[in-house]
Protein backbone atom coordinates (compact mmCIF):
# COMPACT_ATOMS: atom_id res chain seq x y z
CA UNK A 1 0.00 0.00 0.00
CA UNK A 2 2.97 2.66 1.14
CA UNK A 3 5.39 1.23 -1.40
CA UNK A 4 2.47 1.78 -4.31
CA UNK A 5 2.01 5.39 -3.00
CA UNK A 6 5.23 6.00 -2.80
CA UNK A 7 6.03 4.91 -6.52
CA UNK A 8 2.80 7.26 -7.88
CA UNK A 9 4.34 10.30 -5.76
CA UNK A 10 7.48 9.96 -7.58
CA UNK A 11 6.06 9.54 -10.71
CA UNK A 12 4.18 12.44 -10.25
CA UNK A 13 7.10 14.47 -9.29
CA UNK A 14 9.46 13.09 -12.13
CA UNK A 15 6.37 14.41 -14.47
CA UNK A 16 6.39 17.26 -13.00
CA UNK A 17 10.04 17.67 -13.62
CA UNK A 18 9.74 16.79 -17.16
CA UNK A 19 7.17 19.30 -17.92
CA UNK A 20 9.28 21.98 -16.31
CA UNK A 21 12.05 20.99 -18.45
CA UNK A 22 10.16 22.22 -21.41
CA UNK A 23 8.62 25.59 -19.56
CA UNK A 24 12.62 26.30 -19.69
CA UNK A 25 13.73 24.61 -23.03
CA UNK A 26 10.54 27.26 -24.40
CA UNK A 27 10.63 27.53 -27.58
CA UNK A 28 7.60 30.08 -27.49
CA UNK A 29 5.75 31.70 -24.56
CA UNK A 30 2.42 29.44 -25.69
CA UNK A 31 4.17 26.13 -25.15
CA UNK A 32 5.52 27.48 -20.92
CA UNK A 33 1.90 28.24 -20.82
CA UNK A 34 1.16 25.00 -21.76
CA UNK A 35 3.12 22.97 -19.92
CA UNK A 36 2.39 25.58 -16.00
CA UNK A 37 -0.78 24.71 -16.93
CA UNK A 38 -0.03 20.77 -16.74
CA UNK A 39 2.26 21.32 -13.91
CA UNK A 40 -1.49 22.71 -12.08
CA UNK A 41 -2.76 19.61 -13.04
CA UNK A 42 0.42 17.68 -11.56
CA UNK A 43 0.21 19.48 -8.47
CA UNK A 44 -3.18 18.53 -8.02
CA UNK A 45 -2.33 14.50 -8.48
CA UNK A 46 0.76 15.52 -6.04
CA UNK A 47 -2.03 17.41 -3.31
CA UNK A 48 -4.73 13.80 -3.76
CA UNK A 49 -1.52 11.45 -3.22
CA UNK A 50 -0.79 12.98 0.00
CA UNK A 51 -4.10 13.14 1.46
CA UNK A 52 -4.31 9.05 0.81
CA UNK A 53 -0.65 8.59 2.29
CA UNK A 54 -1.72 11.09 5.48
CA UNK A 55 -5.16 9.80 5.73
CA UNK A 56 -6.35 13.64 6.96
CA UNK A 57 -8.62 14.59 4.24
CA UNK A 58 -8.59 18.74 5.67
CA UNK A 59 -6.87 19.91 2.36
CA UNK A 60 -9.74 18.97 0.03
CA UNK A 61 -10.60 22.42 -1.19
CA UNK A 62 -7.54 23.22 -1.95
CA UNK A 63 -7.77 20.66 -4.99
CA UNK A 64 -11.33 22.64 -5.94
CA UNK A 65 -9.37 25.94 -5.94
CA UNK A 66 -6.59 24.71 -8.29
CA UNK A 67 -9.16 23.11 -10.59
CA UNK A 68 -10.93 26.35 -11.04
CA UNK A 69 -8.37 28.72 -11.21
CA UNK A 70 -5.96 26.46 -12.81
CA UNK A 71 -6.80 27.54 -16.70
CA UNK A 72 -6.81 31.17 -15.96
CA UNK A 73 -2.87 31.25 -16.32
CA UNK A 74 -2.62 29.88 -19.86
CA UNK A 75 -5.86 31.54 -21.30
CA UNK A 76 -4.72 35.39 -20.22
CA UNK A 77 -1.22 34.46 -21.98
CA UNK A 78 -3.03 33.08 -25.15
CA UNK A 79 -5.19 36.01 -25.29
CA UNK A 80 -2.86 38.58 -25.07
CA UNK A 81 -0.55 36.87 -27.36
CA UNK A 82 -1.75 37.40 -30.82
CA UNK A 83 1.07 38.43 -32.92
CA UNK A 84 3.67 37.01 -34.09
CA UNK A 85 6.40 39.39 -32.23
CA UNK A 86 5.15 39.06 -28.84
CA UNK A 87 5.69 35.49 -29.07
CA UNK A 88 9.63 34.74 -29.33
CA UNK B 1 -10.25 -10.29 3.03
CA UNK B 2 -12.84 -7.17 3.68
CA UNK B 3 -14.39 -4.05 1.87
CA UNK B 4 -12.41 -1.46 3.94
CA UNK B 5 -9.11 -3.26 2.04
CA UNK B 6 -10.14 -4.09 -1.00
CA UNK B 7 -11.11 -0.77 -1.50
CA UNK B 8 -7.90 0.67 -0.15
CA UNK B 9 -6.05 -1.61 -2.63
CA UNK B 10 -8.26 -0.91 -5.86
CA UNK B 11 -7.89 3.35 -4.81
CA UNK B 12 -4.58 2.62 -4.53
CA UNK B 13 -3.80 1.07 -7.93
CA UNK B 14 -5.90 3.23 -9.79
CA UNK B 15 -3.82 6.08 -7.90
CA UNK B 16 -0.96 4.64 -9.20
CA UNK B 17 -2.31 4.25 -12.85
CA UNK B 18 -3.33 7.96 -13.24
CA UNK B 19 0.53 9.07 -11.65
CA UNK B 20 1.77 6.25 -14.54
CA UNK B 21 -0.22 8.32 -16.94
CA UNK B 22 0.66 11.92 -16.20
CA UNK B 23 3.69 10.58 -16.31
CA UNK B 24 3.63 9.95 -19.85
CA UNK B 25 2.02 13.08 -20.53
CA UNK B 26 5.32 14.97 -19.25
CA UNK B 27 7.04 12.41 -21.26
CA UNK B 28 4.84 13.51 -24.29
CA UNK B 29 5.72 17.01 -23.65
CA UNK B 30 9.44 16.90 -23.86
CA UNK B 31 9.80 14.95 -26.87
CA UNK B 32 7.20 16.19 -29.53
CA UNK B 33 8.04 18.43 -31.52
CA UNK B 34 5.78 21.73 -31.96
CA UNK B 35 3.45 23.26 -29.80
CA UNK B 36 -0.25 20.90 -31.37
CA UNK B 37 1.32 18.02 -30.78
CA UNK B 38 2.65 18.54 -27.53
CA UNK B 39 -0.89 19.87 -26.88
CA UNK B 40 -2.11 16.31 -27.52
CA UNK B 41 0.09 14.71 -24.69
CA UNK B 42 -0.99 17.96 -22.16
CA UNK B 43 -4.48 18.08 -22.13
CA UNK B 44 -5.61 13.89 -22.75
CA UNK B 45 -3.44 11.45 -20.54
CA UNK B 46 -3.53 14.43 -17.97
CA UNK B 47 -7.34 14.84 -17.80
CA UNK B 48 -7.82 10.92 -17.69
CA UNK B 49 -5.05 10.83 -15.14
CA UNK B 50 -6.09 13.12 -12.88
CA UNK B 51 -9.65 11.23 -12.87
CA UNK B 52 -7.90 8.30 -12.04
CA UNK B 53 -6.17 10.10 -8.82
CA UNK B 54 -9.48 11.48 -8.00
CA UNK B 55 -11.48 8.08 -8.00
CA UNK B 56 -8.33 6.34 -6.08
CA UNK B 57 -8.51 9.29 -3.60
CA UNK B 58 -12.75 8.85 -3.63
CA UNK B 59 -11.92 4.87 -2.83
CA UNK B 60 -9.76 5.50 -0.30
CA UNK B 61 -11.55 8.92 1.56
CA UNK B 62 -15.10 6.78 1.76
CA UNK B 63 -17.20 10.50 2.96
CA UNK B 64 -20.09 11.69 0.78
CA UNK B 65 -17.96 15.38 1.69
CA UNK B 66 -15.20 14.26 -0.16
CA UNK B 67 -16.64 12.58 -3.12
CA UNK B 68 -19.00 16.15 -3.93
CA UNK B 69 -15.69 17.80 -3.99
CA UNK B 70 -13.85 15.65 -6.13
CA UNK B 71 -16.66 15.88 -8.88
CA UNK B 72 -16.93 19.04 -8.14
CA UNK B 73 -13.03 18.86 -9.49
CA UNK B 74 -13.66 16.62 -11.88
CA UNK B 75 -16.18 19.20 -13.52
CA UNK B 76 -13.80 21.86 -13.26
CA UNK B 77 -11.29 20.20 -14.86
CA UNK B 78 -14.12 19.12 -17.64
CA UNK B 79 -14.91 22.15 -18.31
CA UNK B 80 -11.58 23.89 -18.39
CA UNK B 81 -9.32 21.77 -19.86
CA UNK B 82 -10.59 22.38 -23.67
CA UNK B 83 -10.98 26.04 -23.22
CA UNK B 84 -7.41 26.26 -22.21
CA UNK B 85 -6.50 24.27 -25.08
CA UNK B 86 -8.54 25.80 -27.19
CA UNK B 87 -7.27 29.52 -26.96
CA UNK B 88 -3.84 28.26 -26.47
CA UNK B 89 -4.20 26.38 -30.21
CA UNK B 90 -5.98 29.29 -31.69
CA UNK B 91 -3.11 32.08 -30.57
CA UNK B 92 -0.59 29.40 -31.96
CA UNK B 93 -1.99 29.49 -35.29
CA UNK B 94 -2.52 32.87 -35.55
CA UNK B 95 0.87 33.94 -34.23
CA UNK B 96 2.39 31.48 -37.05
CA UNK B 97 5.33 30.83 -34.74
CA UNK B 98 4.52 26.54 -35.47
CA UNK B 99 6.02 24.87 -37.81
CA UNK B 100 3.11 24.53 -40.66
CA UNK B 101 5.27 21.56 -42.74
CA UNK B 102 3.98 19.43 -39.92
CA UNK B 103 0.89 19.76 -40.11
CA UNK B 104 -0.77 16.90 -42.28
CA UNK B 105 -4.37 18.64 -42.94
CA UNK B 106 -4.59 22.59 -42.62
CA UNK B 107 -8.52 22.57 -42.28
CA UNK B 108 -8.50 26.26 -40.58
CA UNK B 109 -5.85 27.69 -43.71
CA UNK B 110 -7.71 28.00 -46.42
CA UNK B 111 -10.55 30.23 -44.29
CA UNK B 112 -8.59 31.91 -42.65
CA UNK B 113 -6.29 33.20 -45.56
CA UNK B 114 -9.10 34.69 -47.01
CA UNK B 115 -10.48 36.33 -44.00
CA UNK B 116 -7.15 38.14 -43.93
CA UNK B 117 -8.03 39.70 -47.24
Amino acid sequence: MSIILGIAMGLLLAAAGLALTRVALGPTNLDRALCLDVVIVIITGILATQIVRSEDASSLPILVVFSLTGFVGSVSVARFMGRKEDSE
Amino acid sequence: MNWTALFDIAGAISLLLGALLAFIGAVGLVRLPDLFARMHSATKPQTLGLLLILLGLALTVRTWGAVATLLIVIGAQGLTAPVAAHMLGRAGYRSGTTEEDLLHIDELGEAYRRMQR
